[in-house]
């Protein structure tokens, strides 16, 4: 096939215990646009780290075919020389340097090792040109809107001569109008002879540029669409992101709900550093004894940024709205008071976050709650092992002894250390985000039964999660965040993942 | 049963530093014909080394929090020259000149610790600046001259002994007394540790190991013991170092407060989110930290009996270098107080063999910055090797 610029053949790549992409098959033609689209964790991220040279060649099986030859990339370089070049969602662009000094990193106008600014700078116009950018060449980044930024990287792209542009999620914190010039800009590129991989969750839009959609699910290629032959409805595409099978997944409950427990009301946060950005807008929301409340939404919904807020203002600046503990207003605004007013928060990073890696796990356990076995500001260290012990025992920690570093231990561990630490604060309710994030299948099924265990025992959790099978098996009622925003709230028994996706994904139509 | 082998090998960084410690005190013993180890020269190595070791206790706990304080030697001196004018010039007396530097230490390091807590300025720049604002202050405070004499009260803060409460010709009897009490208090410890460790069913090391263990350190702490009966006795500072080293070993590995403090050390973030109020303990922190420069400056000061406005100059750099040799990880939340009492040990022992060696100032330098390096390399070669 002399049209088709990309072939990627039976890519299997695995992680310990994990199995991120499993025999997928994925081609691009030569000029034009397609799409790539899944759930959060299907796969798209992984393979094009394969596609790149992050995870080099030998990490994962499978071939691939860049125009018409076989590639194995050692690295991001090697990808990069045929002219492959991938943007990241996080930009990597260097902030303090110009827009000229971005351009040509790595890849510098010189010679013997003496920069030709000269050179540098026409060439920067050139290529600013190409993208429609009308900045200085000598520009920061720092002081241009993340819309120009993209550019920039595009700007950059070119530069490398590239053949195809790989984009993830390009247009995820663009506002509508940069948006446009970006799908325009990859329009334009299309008719220059420059194809694209194009990852995106907005549909909208896809549906808009693309030529083909191929759609990934649990790290294998379901189809892939022609959008030439058909026309392709977005309903089409979420049939085939989400359609599986949830038998055994999940552990049998039955919920014993009671009076709500935890509430908040008209909370409204700011980011910490954008100051009239609005990361929490009016929420409200609740949960009831013995319920577990799921909140589904896409990474950056303001999912994180709303429990951290709660949790003791540990997120974001100008706070406000109320906090109700089983009808009475708790003040939360530092960690401590949220803790002693029986809140636990389990983060979704748990090594930057959750875990001390270079201590043991008797001390990460503990940590929380050093005044329960402690006298007098003097830790007694017999009742600490007995005490970590129970919970090693309780939620069947896999590890040596618990004086094992926690660094040793696997994800699935290292999650149910960060478990214990927080019921060892004795809450009575926990927010937990992303909890199952990057463990195999089985623990999964154990971090399960352990949240239906403590619904039994009558706490309130909330539990965040992008895995809406997850929040569809686990949850009584489901809250959907977009934007910073509450939009939809379901209860379980009414909801499905076709329902849930359409309030997570179709923001443009509620919103215009 | 663990073997001595494998007993060897997972301390192999504490029992090493220390058999660093004995081979080069042992190397010194030899090459100096035994002036080492006579009582005068060991009675003296305590006096020269002890405000090392009493900054380096502070040293550690900001080190264990993932910081640095260049500042130490400057407020030393400092406090050094504020407790000098008190008491010359304004005729102060004794105890409240000490009670005023103290708090006059713990203010400094609250200044410090304010802007690398609160306001976020990382500790390298604020106790650079620290370093030279109160090493100016010194010049201002002496006027460019040195201060002194001091009443003798004073003085005995460095060079007083205890007292002896029985007259036997040539031998301080209370001295061995009290090494005797220490020795059976010690033993009496660790067979209790060693029970209770037995009755939550840990492995304990093997009973001869144990036996050997404190044989070997009843055995030090009577020869030393004996080695200063035989001169003047126990020196105060010995005493303030002992009780100081004791209380910080404690706070270190048993409190909630030594554990909040490795805790941030290790992971700050994950510490605040668990409750840990990090900006107030690392405040916290470096007041300590202050406290004990200043308590070291006041010493240093009753040693030389005058105030200098050159005291201290490069007393940071061994203390920081007691900690890292000591083990303590320059990332935070590694580093045990022990660790940088043995650390200044043997910088002090090397300060001291290479004088009487005759060894200029310039060779001592450039020998201590290479055993620094080896023994960090050493830290880093076993990490690499155990991962």
């Amino acid at each position: 096939m002399p049209d088709v610029i990309l072939e990627m053949r039976n890519i299997t790549k695995t992680f310990p215990g994990v199995k991120a992409l499993d025999n997928v098959t994925f081609s691009v033609r030569q000029g034009e646009i397609h799409a790539l689209v899944g759930e959060n964790g299907a796969g798209k991220s992984t393979l094009m780290k394969v596609l790149s040279g992050v995870y080099p060649h030998g990490s994962y099986s499978g071939d691939i075919y860049f125009q018409g030859k076989e590639c194995r990339f050692r690295d991001i370089t090697e990808s990069e020389e045929v002219g492959l070049v991938i943007i990241h969602q996080e930009l990597a662009l260097i902030p303090f340097l110009s827009i000229a000094e971005n351009l040509f990193l790595g890849n510098e106008r010189a010679k013997n090792g003496v920069i030709n600014w000269n050179e540098s700078i026409s060439k920067t116009i050139e290529l600013l040109d190409r993208v429609g950018l009308h900045e200085s060449p000598n520009t920061l980044i720092t002081n241009m809107g993340v819309g120009k930024q993209q550019l920039v990287e595009i700007a950059k792209a070119l530069a490398k001569k590239v053949k195809l542009l790989i984009l993830d999620e390009p247009t995820a914190s663009l506002n509508e109008s940069d948006s446009e010039k970006l799908l325009g800009l990859l329009l334009q590129l299309k008719e220059n002879g420059i194809s694209s991989i194009l990852i995106s969750h907005k549909l909208g839009e896809v549906n808009k540029v693309a030529d083909s959609i191929t759609i990934l699910r649990d790290g294998a290629t379901i189809e892939t669409l022609d959008c030439q032959k058909d026309t392709i409805t977005e309903d089409r595409i979420i049939r085939g992101m989400v359609g599986r099978d949830l038998t055994h997944r999940f552990p049998p409950r039955d919920s014993k709900i009671g009076d709500t427990i935890f509430e908040v009301r008209n909370w409204n946060v700011y980011h910490p550093l954008h100051e009239n950005r609005k990361v929490s807008d009016d929420i409200n929301f609740n949960v009831r004894k013995g319920e577990v409340v799921g909140i589904a939404g896409l990474m950056g919904a303001g999912r994180t940024e709303l429990a951290m807020s709660i949790f003791g203002q540990a997120y974001g600046t100008r706070i406000s709205g109320k906090a109700y503990k089983s009808g009475k207003e708790i003040d939360i605004s530092t960690i401590d008071k949220a803790i002693e007013n029986g809140i636990a928060y389990a983060t979704e990073d748990r090594k930057a976050f959750g875990l001390i890696l270079i201590e043991e796990i008797k001390n990460n356990i503990t940590l929380t709650n050093l005044k329960a076995i402690s006298d007098g500001g003097v830790i007694n260290e017999p009742k600490e092992m007995t005490v970590t012990s129970e919970y090693r025992d309780k939620l069947n920690i896999k590890c040596s002894s618990i004086l094992q570093l926690a660094l040793n231990l696997s994800g699935g561990n290292q999650q149910k250390v960060v478990l214990s630490k927080w019921l060892f604060a004795g809450p009575d309710i926990l927010i937990l985000d992303e909890p199952t994030r990057g463990i195999d299948v089985g623990a999964k099924y154990e971090i399960y039964t352990i949240i239906n265990r403590l619904a039994s025992e009558g706490k309130g959790i909330v539990m965040i999660s992008s895995e809406l099978p997850e929040i569809l098996g686990v949850c009584d009622r489901i809250y959907v965040m977009r934007e910073g925003r509450m939009v939809g709230e379901l209860p379980a028994s009414e909801a499905s993942q076709e329902i849930v996706m359409k309030y997570i994904m179709t923001q443009q139509e509620v919103m215009e | 049963m663990k073997t001595l082998a494998t007993l060897f090998k997972n301390n192999v960084r504490e029992y090493g530093m220390l058999i660093a410690l004995i081979v080069i005190m042992m190397f010194f013993q030899y090459q100096t014909d035994g002036i080492l180890m006579k009582p005068v020269n060991i009675t003296n190595l305590v006096l020269q080394n002890s405000y090392i070791i009493i900054m380096a206790l502070g040293m550690l706990l900001i080190i264990v929090a993932g910081w640095i304080d260049l500042s130490v030697g400057s407020v030393a001196a400092f406090v050094g020259a504020i407790a000098a004018v008190l008491m010359v010039k304004y005729d102060f007396n004794w105890g409240l000149t000490i009670l005023i530097s103290l708090i006059v230490g713990a203010l400094i390091g609250a200044f410090q610790g304010y802007w690398v807590a609160y306001v976020k300025i990382p500790a390298f720049i604020v106790t650079l600046a620290g370093m030279l604002i109160f090493r100016g202050l010194t010049l201002v405070m002496l006027q460019g001259e040195a201060v002194g004499p001091f009443p003798t009260q004073f003085q005995k803060l460095s060079s007083g002994f205890i007292p002896d409460f029985f007259h036997y010709e040539g031998l301080h009897v209370t001295t061995l007394l009290i090494g005797a009490i220490l020795s059976i208090l010690l033993i009496f410890l660790d067979i209790r540790g060693r029970k209770n460790q037995q009755k939550y069913g840990f492995e304990v090391t093997p009973f001869y190991f144990f036996v050997v263990k404190n044989l070997f350190i009843t055995l030090a702490v009577m020869g030393l013991c004996y080695l200063m009966a035989s001169y003047k006795g126990l020196p105060t500072v010995l005493v303030i170092l002992f009780l100081l080293i004791t209380f910080y070993g404690f706070i270190t590995s048993q409190t909630v407060l030594g554990r909040r403090i490795y805790a941030m050390g290790g992971n700050e973030k994950a510490a605040r989110l668990s409750g840990v109020n990090t900006p107030r303990l690392l405040f916290y922190t470096f007041v300590n930290m202050g406290v004990l420069a200043a308590l070291a400056g006041m010493i240093v000061t009753a040693r030389l009996n005058t105030a200098t406005p050159k005291a201290g100059v490069g007393f940071e750099l061994d203390v920081i270098a007691a900690c890292f040799i000591g083990g303590a990880s320059a990332t935070g939340g590694i580093g045990k107080v022990i660790g940088a009492v043995v650390g200044a040990f043997l910088i002090g022992v090397m300060n001291n063999g290479m004088s009487l060696l005759g060894i200029g100032i310039d060779w001592q330098q450039a020998i201590k910055g290479l055993v620094l390096l080896v023994a960090v390399f050493f830290d880093v070669y076993n990490k690499n090797k155990n991962v």
